[in-house]
């Protein structure tokens, strides 16, 4: 069950158009929150006495992109990046999903990971969600404890989930391709 | 606490140097290929850190490039020791996208075969426990009884470990017929059997010794880690999808009566057969994640019973898998299950097609695994093995 | 046996003779020992756990599958770790092996059948088999890993405590009886049960348990195997070892878990001794019919050993592993303390002269008054009752020397 559209309204009050919109028609609805409101909004939702989302469930990035050019023209949205943050409360059993949006490189150069503030000083369980969506999805979080690549090797080079990856012709002498 | 100021007593009286340690990935007692690197001094453990992804295999990837159905085998290989509750979380994951509405036979099938997932899981889990601890009997006693569920697994469908049974829209088949006699009768040979469990390890006094009082994880620090299942109800909250899970889950649970396994007032539910809280035991601790554990078996048994008469009495079909190439409508779903291990997510996103957009696996042991590195701080190295155990890990879901 | 082969040889000849006798019996007890053990341990483990075991090499129980198994392990690769001190490595095998082997020497199989009669049986004992742990140390060190240096450093830390209390355990049996000659100490258990020594007094039986436990530490089996914890250490000590060496290992294992089970049988439980004395008067007979006597006494003490080693085996597949604060926790706080209490309260006992079940059998007297020192009873009155089985003994030890 979730509470989209019963914490949308305090949302807005108190962050006004930090909050940049929701969609309360989806299965699971969802607030969209501004990039640079995001650990202030999950501190809210943490702390204050009716959420209480005291649980961090998953942070999944996803990748709108089509690679295919012939398709690209069709495609339903704009290319972008998108974090999600599903949480929940172990007290009011509710849940809430939070998205951000984000370009699919900084400042539209390529190679330049976006960057986000990390919820790891709100949730301690965010950091290796965190690392993970960085490494398979490359999203640069600020200030977290120690992001690293956590399933992939250290030297990897890419970031598998991104829908224009390719993998690598070889890595170490093990053939990729 | 007691412990930790003994060890900082030897600390101070004897300095020496840290030795750094790889504790894995090929190790004895890191399940499967977890890779802990350890500073030791001495045999006390100063720092953790655990390196995970020796077995990942691009499941979620994998998942943007198949249809829902043909994705059903990759979740079977995520907890492959729980597999058919793995196969139970996406195939509601995909129901929910499709909105489709299960008919109420299949509905009692799935909780039958979810409960006989959980035991068979359980049973790995306190059986490497005893692994981890230096036992190796009650092991082979645990798989004893698991392979007779193996057993009933294979012949509802022709699985052993990786099932596929579970699909969206129900189940692949039918129970055959005489499937569920057999089931009962697994079920009254094994519920005496517990018992021997519990007095090989639960009330052993070297296992109270080696787990009672190691590795207290505080009900605040579960929650902020997101540790789910038997990890977070070993600390004391009271937390059960099956209960307090989304409409779409516990609907399925409804008209069963069961009770969440956490300690209230000193006492578990259903505890009264079996064994009391030792007074070394503090809630939170090793000992209480592996009671939990052997109490949901309980638990799981007395499910399954009301579910076999469920079954017997339901009207209607037992449900029939949606076509391999069903299109799914526009959406994205975020659905979580209570799997042996704790709360198993799958998300699913759809532009519309047959072929996911993007499809996501919240793992439990993943996040029940992100404690280690605090939890076995101060630690003996010894107890390391006793935590992680604790902790009942499966690589294959971490890594996926 | 020297003394028979000195008739019709040089001295010199004779006596080496006789010691390359007695080695090579004492190896066929280590090798047959071994694979027994091994082969018990696998089948006995089986059983516990539900299952059969070996069940198919050499016949209808899996006979021969330790000998397959040293077939196997003797073709295998004999590796030796890069970064470990070769020469070192090599060794600490034999080194392990060696004093287990050693300890054999001086146990007695039967009223004077010993490889080497010493009077200080039990104190050669208990010392030459402290001295395995120097090759497990020395595999822990030089193997260059390090899980195995954790192994060594455990396992010397371990059997330094644990060889406190068990050497106080093995001294009751030697001041109860006052000597230390294995021979005398089993020779004056003799006759009916009763007249063990575990059954001596209420703290022999105490102590009795706290030796087993002390020994089960010593030769470093489950629940106190820390120095090869396969959960924590991947194999301890010998991670790195393969093929025979890593097989001497195991060897030494099983090996001294017989040494110290004989030697408890000795100490405790009359050795040669049955529970019933079926052959006495044979043994009085002399000649051939001793000879028979001691056949028959000896089988009586491999199956007390035998039974203490199974005692090992069933602890082991049953208690989880301790950590080493508590392994040593329990030496120091609970062995030694109670070790000492028992040997304050056997020694007590014997002063005072209480009653004892070693007493019930009168028939038995005069052979039981030999363990009442003279100077524990304050008295000389009861030495002349002990002259019959002094003499017997003298006579004995020269038949077979």
């Amino acid at each position: 069950m979730t509470e989209g559209p019963q914490f949308l309204e305090t949302l807005k009050a108190r962050f006004g158009d930090r909050i940049r919109g929701a969609n309360l028609e989806n299965i699971d609805p969802w607030v969209e929150v501004a990039p640079e409101a995001i650990v202030e909004v999950c501190r809210f939702l943490k702390t204050d006495p009716d959420a209480r989302f005291d649980m961090l469930n998953c942070i999944s990035g996803v990748d709108y992109f089509q690679p295919d050019p012939a398709k690209a023209k069709r495609a339903s949205f704009e290319p972008h990046l998108e974090v999600v943050y599903h949480l929940s409360s172990t007290v009011t059993k509710h849940t809430l999903v939070l998205k951000v949006m984000l370009p699919r490189w900084k400042d539209d150069q390529e190679g330049v990971l976006p960057e986000l503030d990390s919820v790891a000083s709100v949730w301690r369980g965010a950091a290796w969600h965190e690392r993970e969506v960085y490494d398979l999805m490359g999203v640069w979080f600020r200030n977290h404890p120690g992001l690293k690549r956590i399933l992939l090797p250290e030297d990897w080079e890419g970031h598998p989930l991104r829908k224009d990856y390719e993998l690598p012709l070889e890595y170490h002498g093990i053939r990729g391709r | 606490m007691a412990t930790a100021n003994r060890e900082q007593i030897i600390e101070l009286d004897v300095r020496t140097d840290e030795l750094l340690v790889n504790m894995g990935p090929q190790h004895p007692s890191t399940h499967g290929v977890l890779r802990l690197v350890l500073k030791t001094d001495g045999e006390i453990v100063t720092h953790v850190e655990p390196h995970i992804g020796y077995l990942h295999r691009c499941a979620e990837k994998i998942g943007e490039n198949l249809t829902p159905r043909q994705w059903i085998p990759y979740t079977d290989r995520m907890d492959y020791l729980a597999a058919m509750n793995m196969n139970l979380g996406w195939s509601l994951c995909v129901e929910k996208l499709l909105q489709y509405e299960l008919p109420e036979k299949a509905r009692h099938l799935r909780v039958i075969i979810a409960e006989l997932g959980r035991i068979a899981s359980h049973l790995v889990g306190m059986g490497a426990y005893g692994l981890d601890l230096g036992t190796f009997s009650p092991f082979l006693y645990a798989f004893r009884e698991r392979e007779k569920i193996l057993n009933l697994f294979e012949e509802a469908c022709g699985a052993r470990l990786t099932n596929s049974y579970i699909t969206p829209g129900g189940a692949t088949a039918d129970l055959p017929p005489g499937w569920l006699e057999k089931c009962e009768a697994f079920l009254d040979q094994f519920e005496p059997v517990i018992a021997e469990y519990h007095a090989l390890l639960t009330t052993n006094a070297i296992f109270i010794q080696r787990t009672a009082g190691i590795g207290v994880m505080s009900a605040e620090m579960a929650i902020d880690y997101g540790c789910t299942g038997p990890v977070l109800r070993g600390s004391g909250v009271d937390h059960d999808l099956r209960r307090d899970g989304e409409e779409r889950y516990t609907e399925m649970y409804d008209g069963y009566a069961f009770e969440v396994i956490v300690q209230k007032d000193g006492h578990y539910p259903r505890d009264h057969d079996y064994p009391p809280v030792p007074p070394e035991a503090v809630l939170g601790d090793c000992w209480h994640r592996f009671y939990v554990r052997m109490l949901e078996v309980v638990q799981a048994i007395d499910i399954i019973r009301q579910g076999i008469e469920f079954y017997r009495s339901a009207e209607g079909d037992w449900g029939h898998p949606i076509k391999l190439n069903t299109k799914l409508p526009k959406g994205e779903v975020y659905l979580e299950t209570e799997c042996p291990r704790g709360q198993m997510g799958f998300y699913l996103v759809s532009d519309g097609s047959a072929i996911p957009w993007r499809t996501r696996a919240r793992s439990s042991c993943f996040c029940n695994l992100s404690v280690t590195e605090e939890l076995c701080r101060g630690c003996l190295l010894a107890d390391v093995p006793a935590i992680v155990g604790s902790l009942d890990i499966v690589m294959g879901e971490i890594d996926r | 046996m020297a003394e028979f082969f000195a008739q019709y040889m040089p001295a010199g000849v004779a006596y080496t003779l006789t010691a390359l006798i007695s080695a090579a019996l004492l190896l066929g007890v280590v090798g047959v020992g071994a694979l027994f053990f091994i082969w018990a341990e696998r089948k006995v483990a089986g059983r516990i756990q539900d299952r059969l075991g070996p069940t198919r090499t050499g016949g209808k129980f899996g006979w021969l599958q330790s000998l397959a198994d040293g077939i196997k392990l003797l073709t295998k690769e004999d590796i030796a770790p890069a970064d470990a001190d070769k020469t070192l490595f090599r060794l600490a095998p034999y080194v392990s092996l060696a004093p287990s082997y050693a300890a054999l020497l001086a146990l007695p199989f039967a009223d004077g059948w010993v490889g080497w009669e010493i009077n200080t049986a039990m104190f050669f004992l208990l010392a030459v088999l402290g001295l395995e742990v120097f090759g497990v140390i020395l595999a822990g060190y030089a193997s260059g890993s390090k899980w195995s240096l954790f192994g060594g450093m455990r396992q010397a830390a371990q059997v330094v405590s644990y060889e406190v209390p068990l050497g106080m355990c093995g001294v009751i049996p030697v001041f109860l009886c006052g000597t230390m000659s294995l021979t005398t100490i089993g020779n004056m258990q003799a006759g009916w049960f009763t007249n063990w020594l575990i059954f001596h007094d209420p703290f022999t039986f105490l102590v009795f348990w706290v030796y087993f436990t002390c020994a089960v530490a010593s030769v470093n089996r489950a629940p106190f195997d820390l120095a090869e914890a396969e959960s924590e250490l991947v194999a301890g000590f010998h991670t790195e070892y393969s093929g025979l060496r890593w097989s001497f290992f195991f060897m030494a294992e099983y090996n001294s878990m017989l040494v110290v089970s004989g030697l408890a049988a000795v100490a405790f439980f009359g050795g040669w001794n049955g529970p019933v004395p079926i052959f006495a008067s044979w043994k009085a007979a002399g000649g051939g019919w001793e000879i028979v006597a001691n056949l028959a006494g000896c089988i009586n003490f491999i199956m007390k050993a035998v039974l203490g080693v199974m005692l090992m085996i069933w602890v082991r597949w049953t208690l989880p592993r301790l950590r080493i604060d508590q392994v040593i926790t329990t030496c120091l706080k609970y062995c030694v303390p109670l070790a000492a209490f028992c040997f304050v309260g056997a020694l007590s006992w014997q002063l005072f002269d209480l009653p004892s079940p070693n007493d019930w059998v009168p028939a038995e007297r005069a052979g039981r008054a030999a363990v009442r020192e003279p100077w524990a009873r304050g008295t000389t009155g009861s030495t002349q009752s002990s002259a019959g089985t002094s003499a017997r003994l003298a006579q004995g030890s020269e038949v077979h020397r």
